[in-house]
């Protein structure tokens, strides 16, 4: 892997230039390596990332079932990194016209991840630079644990999917909270919720306390709380298991069995806790790019095609560029491409915002003619499009813009398939062309990790129990045995699963039990 | 290029062949799976997350994984054995691929292969919806781009070529491997987790695994090798029918016949891809007459595992020859014979050994390929000359990878009577000699399955 030469990168450069006065915005750093296929090959299992930690399954093909594969692609390939710099990679005989091409794609995706919010938890961090550290830690822990190492990334992976992404995301965005002091859990616990004094009681309080104030503002509330203390025993311990549960709650199993087993609590095992965080985190660090996969890309297209065009240093590969264009961005006769669903979305929508055409007075109008020729000519759509890139993911892009218009304008249709006996063939003919199902059929592909819990309820006996909240899917009945192995080694004791398997096309509730390595089992009554 | 027609089957029935149907309306996953490819039994498959920006924009195809550059294969299976002595499961399946190469070509990889085991949503089953509730022949839907109205046809496939296409299907296999091949090919997958070739090293530059060879397979007008009568013939009828020199009232005459030289139809030498194996497993087994009833069974079950597990793993990669023998050696063309042969006169080992000696000779094996030898017998033997008999062991033991022995106790004679094969074992120490390269398991005659597996795992551990 060698950096462009300077005149690559002054290419890039002068696209940099260009896509800001357009209106992306991205950190002026970024850097372009040419790679091998050499250097894709050891590259792709880690996720792109070079200095991800070492896992020997990443010298091995991983298999999985047909359709998994479809929605799990665990090995995300692709062109930009997001790390501060962001990182790319080139083939190193691309002439320079296609090079301002990807540049802008390029581009247009660091201007995406560092600006939609579904990507807030990685902007603060060189991920490439961390991930370098944790590797490093990692290696320094196989010469002391030695197999030992690789059993709890092995086990955690097993876990990491289903982490708290959006728990994660929420705890970013809410506002932070102050840590209570005593006077605090005093006036706005204690008095009120465990003590239920009257109202009366509680402004003589009130006024205690500011007379105490006033009196020595310095020393105030140690004297108050000394008193307090006094006349009730139990107020220190109270106000201590108050800290205790409003600690922020595990966002996910990794996080919680991190806080909780006292397995990986015992002194020897603490280096397994900082595997696990690092497992953990680059798990979380790829979960926004699969959840805007579409979005993108859509958008990468919708700027190297507008920005491409304008470019005054290509003259002359226009043609070039249609050919590499079409075939970016084609709408395959079966199958979706993210690319081209995406980008004719974000034109739609933006001509759409241009007309004010997004817009309850519009939604009203049912006559077809009408709704044709309604144009408000509000000029809004770029500023819209930006309002999408920065707030919005596959699903929601998905669900509220792909309609009639949308399906019919493109041609965009279901196909069935099956068989025809006479002529001994394979037949493809329309199934629907309605949107709904069309919608339907982009929002099932997309990806939707079980939803899976500890079940706090249900703790008991130092048992681990978990909760799969039943969507209509069931786990894959093949895989649990091992992550449930894991589990019970991470936790330290029995561990317990509540699921569902589909039985006969009726979902049954079943309970898998994990117990010295042994799984059982049961039909829940 | 367009003189040329493709060698293409084309369906002599009207109905899908058995074994395509039952793939079809299977909703098993085969073991190993294509990644990248499409699932068999449906062309359709929404790939969101799979498009990339490397392939997309810059034609960069994500690499395929091969054995070289992968980690090494001991070392991984040595791993996956520490795994069991620490209490959990063992993860490396050694696979093959196939991958699909440009114009149809396939290309067999073999790589360690494993699952990552998560909590998954599992997409093969759904509620409320069975087989036959998706739609008569229904097999799959997709996303797509289409004019037209709803129910319209837009396009077809023939079935057969994707019999050829999609690889991993039952539908594979030639003709005399499937009657043992059906039911041994998930017996195999089974076996699998149990055992792996002990010894297999890399043999010359064969690890390509493809190499051609040529027959007399295509078409071509006008000039060729040889004449194909029958079709040059068809087409002059053609040529005449659509110059209308035929009278249907007069007999045809053949004198009046008209030869356009495009007419004549020849047939071509064309490549045809051959797989090369890395593997050749010898099977011997002993039918002489004290061999009757119980110890053949379990000498054919035990050789019918290994048979189905080297099918299974090694398929493309392993070659097996049989051979019986009685006081003479005989080579069997296929398992099925080898499995059925019936029981004959007296026993002299030294003949099978010999047998295999002179075939590996003959056809200068020993350089280009790991060989195994599995015997089978009851121990009986009328060996008249031990140093003779040790000359052959020693033969073997020069190129062998690993011979693997099974003594049957209990045909003739009391079950805890050294056998006359044993006892010139012992006496030569020949297993004593060559630890690494031959094993020896002596079962009881009324020995379960069960027994007999761990005797496989003995003889290749």
């Amino acid at each position: 892997m060698e950096i462009i030469d300077q005149h690559t990168k002054k290419i890039m450069e002068g696209c940099k230039e260009r896509a800001r006065d357009a209106g992306l915005s991205f950190d002026n750093e970024s850097i372009e390596y040419i790679v091998t296929n050499q250097d894709l090959l050891e590259l792709r299992p880690k996720g792109m990332i070079p200095t991800l930690y070492d896992y020997w399954i990443h010298d091995l093909e991983v298999i999985k079932g047909k359709k998994e594969y479809d929605l799990y692609p665990n090995n995300p390939y692709e062109t930009v990194i997001n790390s501060r710099p962001a990182l790319s990679f080139y083939n190193d005989n691309n002439p320079d016209w296609l090079n301002v091409m990807i540049f802008y794609h390029v581009l247009a995706h660091i201007d995406f991840m560092q600006n939609n919010s579904y990507f807030r938890h990685t902007w603060d961090d060189d991920f490439v630079g961390m991930a370098l550290a944790d590797k490093r830690l990692i290696a320094d822990f196989r010469t002391k644990h030695g197999r030992w190492v690789d059993y709890v990334i092995e086990f955690t992976r097993g876990l990491d999917n289903i982490t708290g992404y959006y728990q994660v995301l929420s705890e970013i965005n809410s506002p932070k909270k102050r840590t209570p002091n005593k006077i605090d859990y005093f006036f706005d616990v204690f008095l009120q919720k465990v003590k239920k004094v009257s109202i009366p009681e509680y402004l003589k309080e009130i006024d205690h306390y500011n007379r105490t104030l006033k009196e020595n503002p310095e020393q105030a509330e140690s004297t108050f709380i000394s008193e307090v203390k006094n006349k009730h025993a139990e107020f220190e311990n109270l106000f201590e298991k108050h800290l205790r549960e409003i600690r922020p709650k595990a966002k996910d199993i990794i996080e919680y069995l991190i806080q909780n087993s006292s397995f990986l609590n015992r002194e020897e095992n603490e280096w397994m806790k900082s595997v696990m965080h690092i497992v953990r985190n680059s798990a979380l660090y790829f979960e926004p790019q699969r959840r805007t996969k579409i979005m993108n890309e859509g958008w990468a297209s919708y700027w190297h095609y507008e920005l491409f065009l304008k470019d005054d240093r290509i003259k002359g590969h226009e043609i070039d560029f249609a050919k590499v264009n079409a075939f970016v961005t084609s709408i395959p006769k079966l199958g979706l491409n993210p690319y081209a669903i995406g980008w004719r979305l974000f034109q739609q929508v933006e001509e759409m915002a241009d007309k004010g055409k997004i817009s309850y007075e519009f939604e009203k109008i049912h006559d077809a003619d009408a709704r044709k020729k309604f144009d408000k000519k509000t000029g809004k759509g770029k500023e819209f499009i930006f309002n999408l890139r920065s707030n919005f993911c596959d699903f929601n892009f998905i669900n509220d813009f792909v309609d009639q218009d949308f399906v019919d304008r493109h041609n965009l249709v279901i196909i069935g398939e099956r068989i025809n006996q006479q002529r001994m063939t394979k037949e493809y003919y329309i199934k629907s062309k309605k949107a709904e199902d069309y919608k339907e059929k982009i929002i099932n592909s997309l990806i939707h990790p079980p939803h899976i819990t500890v079940s706090h309820e249900k703790q008991e006996d130092g048992i681990l129990s978990l909760e799969h909240h039943y969507e209509g899917k069931q786990l894959v009945p093949e895989f649990i045995e091992n992550v449930m192995i894991g589990l019970e080694f991470l936790w330290g004791g029995e561990a317990q699963l509540e699921t569902h398997l589909i039985k006969k096309g009726k979902p049954e509730k079943i309970i898998y039990k994990i117990k010295d390595r042994k799984l059982t089992k049961n039909v829940a009554s | 290029m367009s003189s040329f027609t493709k060698k293409n089957k084309t369906p002599d029935s009207e109905k899908i062949p058995r074994h395509i149907a039952e793939e079809l309306s299977s909703n098993k996953v085969h073991a190993i799976s294509l990644p990248e490819g499409i699932p068999f039994g449906s062309d359709l498959a929404d790939q969101i997350y799979n498009a990339n920006d490397l392939h997309a924009l810059q034609s960069f195809d994500a690499p395929a994984p091969s054995y070289k550059t992968l980690k090494s294969l001991d070392e991984l299976l040595e791993r996956d054995e520490r795994r069991q002595e620490d209490g959990f499961k063992r993860k490396i399946n050694v696979g093959k691929i196939i991958k699909p190469g440009r114009g149809g070509s396939k290309q067999v990889v073999i790589i360690p292969t494993t699952t990552e085991d998560k909590f998954y949503h599992d997409n093969r089953v759904t509620e409320d919806e069975s087989e036959e509730e998706q739609g008569e022949g229904e097999t799959g839907e997709s996303a797509g781009t289409a004019k037209g109205e709803e129910g319209d046809v837009i396009g077809e496939r023939p079935l057969t070529s994707e019999q050829e296409g999609a690889g991993q299907g039952a539908g594979q296999g030639n003709g005399e491997e499937h009657d043992v091949g059906a039911s041994a090919y998930e017996l195999g997958k089974i076996l699998t987790e149990k055992f792996k070739l002990p010894n297999l090293k890399d043999k010359g530059a064969r690890k390509t695994l493809t190499k051609y060879t040529y027959d007399l397979t295509d078409k071509n007008r006008g000039h060729g090798q040889v004449l194909d009568k029958k079709n040059t013939l068809m087409e002059i009828i053609k040529t005449n029918i659509s110059l209308e020199r035929f009278d249907p009232e007069k007999p045809i005459d053949p004198e009046n016949l008209l030869i356009n030289p495009h007419d004549y139809v020849y047939r071509v030498l064309s490549k045809e891809k051959d797989y090369e194996s890395q593997a050749i497993v010898f099977f011997l087994r002993d039918y002489s007459g004290s061999m009757s009833g119980r110890p053949t069974e379990i000498v054919c079950t035990q050789h019918v595992m290994i048979y189905s597990w080297l099918m299974y793993q090694y398929k493309e990669q392993a070659l097996a020859r049989f051979i019986v023998h009685d006081t003479d050696a005989k080579e069997a063309p296929d398992f099925y014979t080898y499995y059925n042969m019936n029981v004959a006169g007296g026993t002299k080992i030294v003949s099978s050994l010999k047998m295999v000696n002179e075939i590996v000779e003959k056809e200068n094996l020993a350089s280009n390929y790991n060989i195994y030898i599995f015997y089978g017998g009851d121990g009986d033997d009328w060996n008249t000359d031990p140093d003779a008999f040790e000359a052959e062991f020693n033969k073997i033991f020069s190129y062998v990878n690993r011979m693997g022995i099974t003594i049957v106790k209990g045909g003739y004679g009391p079950s805890d009577r050294i056998t006359e094969f044993e006892k010139f074992l012992k006496n030569k120490s020949i297993i004593e000699k060559n630890k690494d390269l031959v094993h020896l398991d002596v079962i009881d005659g009324e020995a379960d399955d069960k027994r007999i597996v761990e005797g496989i795992k003995e003889l290749v551990s």
